[in-house]
C-alpha cells in the first residue's frame, strides 16, 4: 500500500511535465489529460483512505523511502513520504477540491488559447502541495512549499499580457519570499540545535531543548505560515492574486496555498507545544488578520476581493485555533476542509456569475442575478450559509468549535480570543450578506462593457455547474459528518492530541451568542443594502470604509516603510559607493597619474642629461659602499 | 716607477672622458670620450695586475678592448645613420622620442 503514496505526486507532475513539454499537438485534448490526472490522483488517494479506515488508530501511518535525496555525510536528506491521518485530510481536500476545479476550468478557460499550459500549471500547482503535505522532513516540505509559491506565481500572473496580473503575480511572489525566508532559517535552526530535519526525530528531540530554541523555530515557522497563508503581515499578497484567473483563485483559497500555513503550525504541533510564547504569537497573528480580512472584506465592491478578505480571515481563525494548542489543533483542520468546501464554491460561484457578466467584477453593477442564474444562485447561497455559519451547515459546526475552544483557553487570553472571533463572526455574516443582496437581489444595475455590449446573464455550462453543486454538497454536509459522534476529531486525535481546556461558559451559551452576532451582522446588512437600492457609484463612505477600500492601508505602510526605506538605503550605500569606495580607488590611480608625470619629465631624450644620472648613480653607489666600508 | 701613479693617470683620463662625455654635443667627440673612458679603466686594470702581482687584470683588459672593438662598430654605424638622416651629428638633435 505505501508505495501508491509516491504515485500519489507523481501523477499530477507527469501530467504537468507532459501538458508542459507537449506543445501545440495536445492543444485539443490537453485539459482531459490534465483532469485525468487530477483525478487519478484523488482515486489513489481513495484507495489509501480506504485501506488506512482499515486499521487501527495506531497502526495508520504509512511511510515510503524512495532514496536518499542528499547523501552528504552528517546531512542526509530523504525523499521519503509520510502519509497519517493528517495529510490524508490534506492529501483528499487537495486532490479532491483541485479535481472538481480542474472540471470547472475545462468550461471556463474554454476560449482561451493557452488553456493547455494553464491545465499543466494547474497539475503542478496540486502535485506540489502534494509533496508539500507528504513529505516526512522539513527540508522536502521545503521544497514543495517553494513549489507551491512558483505554481501560484505561474498562474497568478497567466495572463501576462495584463500588466496588473504581472505585478500581481511578481507581488505574491515576493511577499511569499519573505515568509520562504523563515522556513529556510527554521529548518536550519532545526539541523544545528537536533542535527536532522526529518518529523520523527525532531518532534522526538524537543523535550530536550532549550524553550528559547523552541520558540525561535516556532517564529521562524510562523513567519513562514504567515507568508504562505497570507497573515498579518504578510498579507498583502492576497488581494492582488485576484488577477488570476477565477479557478485560480479558488484552488489557491481552498485546496492548496494558503492551507499550507495551517498545515505547517498543526504539523509542527510539538514544537508550538512546548514553546507557549511562539503559541500566543500565533493566536495574537490569527485574531489581528481574523479582524483585518474581514473588514476589508466589507468595503470591497469587487466580489473576488470580498471573497479575498474573508478567505484571510477565516484562515486567520484556523491559525488562532492553531496557536491554541491541543484544544485547536484538530478544529483548525476541521475547518479548514469545510472552509475549502465552501470557499471553492463559492469562488467558482463568483467566476460563474463574472462568465455571464462578461467578466464584470464590480457587485454594485450586479444585482437580480438569482432568476437568470438559478444553479449558480443556490450553490453560491449554500456556500453562503455554509460561511455564515447557519444552523446545520458546515461552517457552522467548525466556526463554533474554533469559538468555543478560542473560550476554553482560560483566563483573560481566552475572553479576549474568544471575543474577536465571536466579532469576527459577526462581521463574517454582514460582509457575506452584503455580498449576496448585492449580487442576487435588488434591482438590476448592469451596465454595458467597455466595448458597449449589454450584459445577457446566463447559466454556465454543465463543466462549471457540476463542479459547484458538489462543492455545494459538501458545504452543507461535511460539518454535519464530520462532527456526528466527533467523527474527526476520533480520526485526527491520535496525530495531533487533543485536550478540552477549561471552558468558562457552556457550549450552549457559546453557540447562542454565536446565532446573535450571526443575526446582528445578517441584519445590519439587510439594513444597509436589502431595504434601500444600491448606487451604483460607490459612495464615499466613512473613514473606516476609505481605509477598508485601500486594504487598511497596507500597501501605503509597505510602499513608506519597506519601498521607501529601501530606496533611502540604496542611495545611502550608493553614495558611500561612489564617494568612498570609488574616490579611494580614484584616488589612488590619480596620485599614481599625477606622480608618474611628473617622473616622465625625467625622460627628456637628452642623451647627456642620461649620462649625468647614470654617473651620479655611480657616484652615489660608490659613496654609499666607501662609507659602509668606514662604518 | 710606483704603479699607483699609474692610477692618478688613469683617473685624471677617466675624469676628461667623463667631462667630455657630459660637455660635448657633437656624437663622434662623444664616443671617442667613451673610448677614453673605457681606456683610462683599462690602464687602471693593468696597474692593479702589476701591484697584485698576477694576471686576472690583464685578462679583463683584453675582455675591455674586445667588447670596446665591437661597441665602437655598432655605434659608428649608428652615427653614421643618423648623421645620414638628419645631416647632424649633434646628439641632443636626436631626442625626438620624449613625450
Amino acid at each position: 500500500m505505501e508505495n501508491l503514496i509516491a504515485l500519489l505526486i507523481a501523477a499530477p507532475l507527469f501530467g504537468a511535465v507532459v501538458l508542459l513539454c507537449g506543445g501545440r499537438r495536445l492543444d485539443k485534448t490537453g485539459h482531459w489529460i490534465g483532469t485525468l490526472l487530477a483525478a487519478v490522483s484523488f482515486g489513489i488517494g481513495v484507495v489509501l483512505f480506504a485501506d488506512m479506515l482499515g486499521r487501527s488508530a495506531d497502526e495508520r501511518t504509512l511511510t515510503q523511502n524512495l532514496y536518499t535525496w542528499i547523501p552528504v555525510e552528517g546531512f542526509q536528506a530523504d525523499m521519503a513520504f509520510q502519509l497519517d491521518q493528517l495529510s490524508m485530510t490534506f492529501v483528499l481536500l487537495i486532490s479532491g477540491v483541485g479535481t472538481l476545479i480542474h472540471v470547472y476550468s475545462i468550461g471556463y478557460m474554454e476560449h482561451d488559447e493557452r488553456r493547455r499550459r494553464f491545465f499543466g500549471y494547474l497539475n503542478l500547482f496540486v502535485a506540489a502541495m502534494l509533496l508539500l503535505v507528504l513529505a516526512d522532513n522539513y527540508l522536502l516540505l521545503y521544497f514543495g512549499w517553494e513549489g507551491v509559491g512558483l505554481a501560484s506565481y505561474l498562474l497568478i500572473g497567466f495572463w501576462q499580457h495584463k500588466p496588473s496580473a504581472a505585478t500581481a503575480a511578481k507581488k505574491a511572489f515576493l511577499v511569499n519570499r519573505v515568509g520562504d525566508m523563515g522556513l529556510s532559517i527554521a529548518i536550519m535552526l532545526m539541523f544545528t540545535t537536533f542535527g536532522t530535519f526529518a518529523f520523527t526525530p525532531v518532534f522526538g528531540a524537543v523535550g530536550e531543548t532549550s524553550e528559547g530554541m523552541l520558540t525561535a523555530i516556532g517564529l521562524m515557522l510562523l513567519l513562514a505560515a504567515c507568508g504562505k497563508s497570507a497573515q498579518v503581515p504578510l498579507q498583502s499578497w492576497l488581494g492582488d492574486a485576484m488577477e488570476g484567473p477565477t479557478p485560480v483563485s479558488a484552488l489557491i483559497h481552498a485546496a492548496t496555498m494558503v492551507t499550507a500555513g495551517v498545515y505547517l503550525i498543526v504539523r509542527s504541533a510539538a514544537v508550538f507545544n512546548a514553546a507557549p510564547d511562539a503559541q500566543l504569537v500565533v493566536t495574537v497573528v490569527g485574531a489581528v488578520t481574523l479582524l483585518f480580512g474581514a473588514i476589508v472584506g466589507c468595503a470591497k465592491d469587487d466580489i473576488k476581493k470580498a471573497l479575498a478578505g474573508s478567505t484571510m480571515s477565516q484562515i486567520g481563525y484556523m491559525i488562532l485555533a492553531a496557536g491554541l494548542g491541543p484544544i485547536g489543533y484538530v478544529f483548525a483542520i476541521m475547518h479548514l476542509v469545510t472552509h475549502g468546501f465552501f470557499k471553492a464554491g463559492l469562488f467558482l460561484g463568483a467566476g460563474s456569475v463574472m462568465h455571464g457578466m462578461n467578466d464584470e467584477v464590480d457587485m454594485r453593477k450586479y444585482g437580480a442575478l438569482r432568476t437568470y442564474m438559478p444553479v449558480t444562485f443556490v450553490t453560491f447561497g449554500l456556500g453562503y450559509l455554509a460561511i455564515i455559519g447557519f444552523p446545520g451547515l458546515s461552517g457552522f459546526f467548525s466556526k463554533d468549535m474554533i469559538i468555543e475552544a478560542a473560550f476554553a483557553k482560560g483566563g483573560t487570553e481566552g475572553w479576549i480570543l474568544g471575543g474577536v472571533t465571536l466579532l469576527g463572526a459577526g462581521i463574517t455574516a454582514f460582509y457575506m450578506t452584503r455580498v449576496m443582496l448585492l449580487t442576487f437581489f435588488g434591482e438590476k444595475r448592469w451596465q454595458p462593457d467597455a466595448d458597449g455590449h449589454e450584459p445577457h446573464p446566463h447559466e454556465s455550462p454543465k463543466s462549471m455547474t457540476i463542479p459547484m453543486v458538489i462543492l455545494a454538497f459538501g458545504s452543507v454536509f461535511a460539518g454535519a459528518f464530520f462532527e456526528i459522534g466527533e467523527r474527526f476529531l476520533k480520526w485526527l486525535e491520535p496525530v495531533t492530541g487533543y485536550s478540552h481546556g477549561n471552558p468558562p461558559v457552556s457550549a450552549m451559551t457559546v453557540t447562542a451568542a454565536t446565532m446573535v452576532m450571526l443575526l446582528v451582522g445578517v441584519g445590519i446588512a439587510w439594513a444597509m443594502y436589502g431595504r434601500r437600492p444600491v448606487p451604483v457609484v460607490a459612495p464615499r463612505g466613512s473613514l473606516l470604509t476609505r481605509a477598508a477600500r485601500r486594504d487598511l492601508y497596507q500597501d501605503d505602510f509597505n510602499h513608506v516603510v519597506l519601498v521607501r526605506g529601501g530606496e533611502h538605503l540604496t542611495r545611502s550605500l550608493v553614495y558611500v559607493d561612489h564617494s568612498l569606495v570609488d574616490g579611494v580607488v580614484n584616488g589612488t590611480a590619480a596620485s599614481v597619474g599625477g606622480l608618474s608625470g611628473r617622473l616622465r619629465k625625467l625622460q627628456n631624450g637628452y642623451a647627456r642629461s642620461y649620462a649625468v644620472s647614470m654617473f651620479g648613480g655611480t657616484a652615489i653607489l660608490i659613496a654609499a659602499t666607501l662609507l659602509m666600508r668606514a662604518v | 716607477m710606483n704603479p699607483v701613479n699609474y692610477l692618478y693617470l688613469a683617473a685624471l683620463l677617466f675624469t676628461i672622458g667623463a667631462t667630455g662625455v657630459l660637455i660635448r654635443k657633437n656624437a663622434i667627440v662623444l664616443f671617442m670620450c667613451v673610448e677614453l673612458m673605457l681606456n683610462a679603466c683599462n690602464l687602471a686594470f693593468v696597474a692593479f695586475s702589476r701591484m697584485h702581482g698576477n694576471l686576472d687584470g690583464q685578462i679583463i683588459a683584453f675582455f675591455t678592448m674586445v667588447v670596446a672593438a665591437a661597441e665602437v662598430v655598432v655605434g659608428l654605424a649608428i652615427i653614421v645613420s643618423l648623421f645620414r638622416t638628419r645631416h647632424s651629428a649633434s646628439v641632443d638633435d636626436a631626442s625626438l622620442m620624449k613625450l
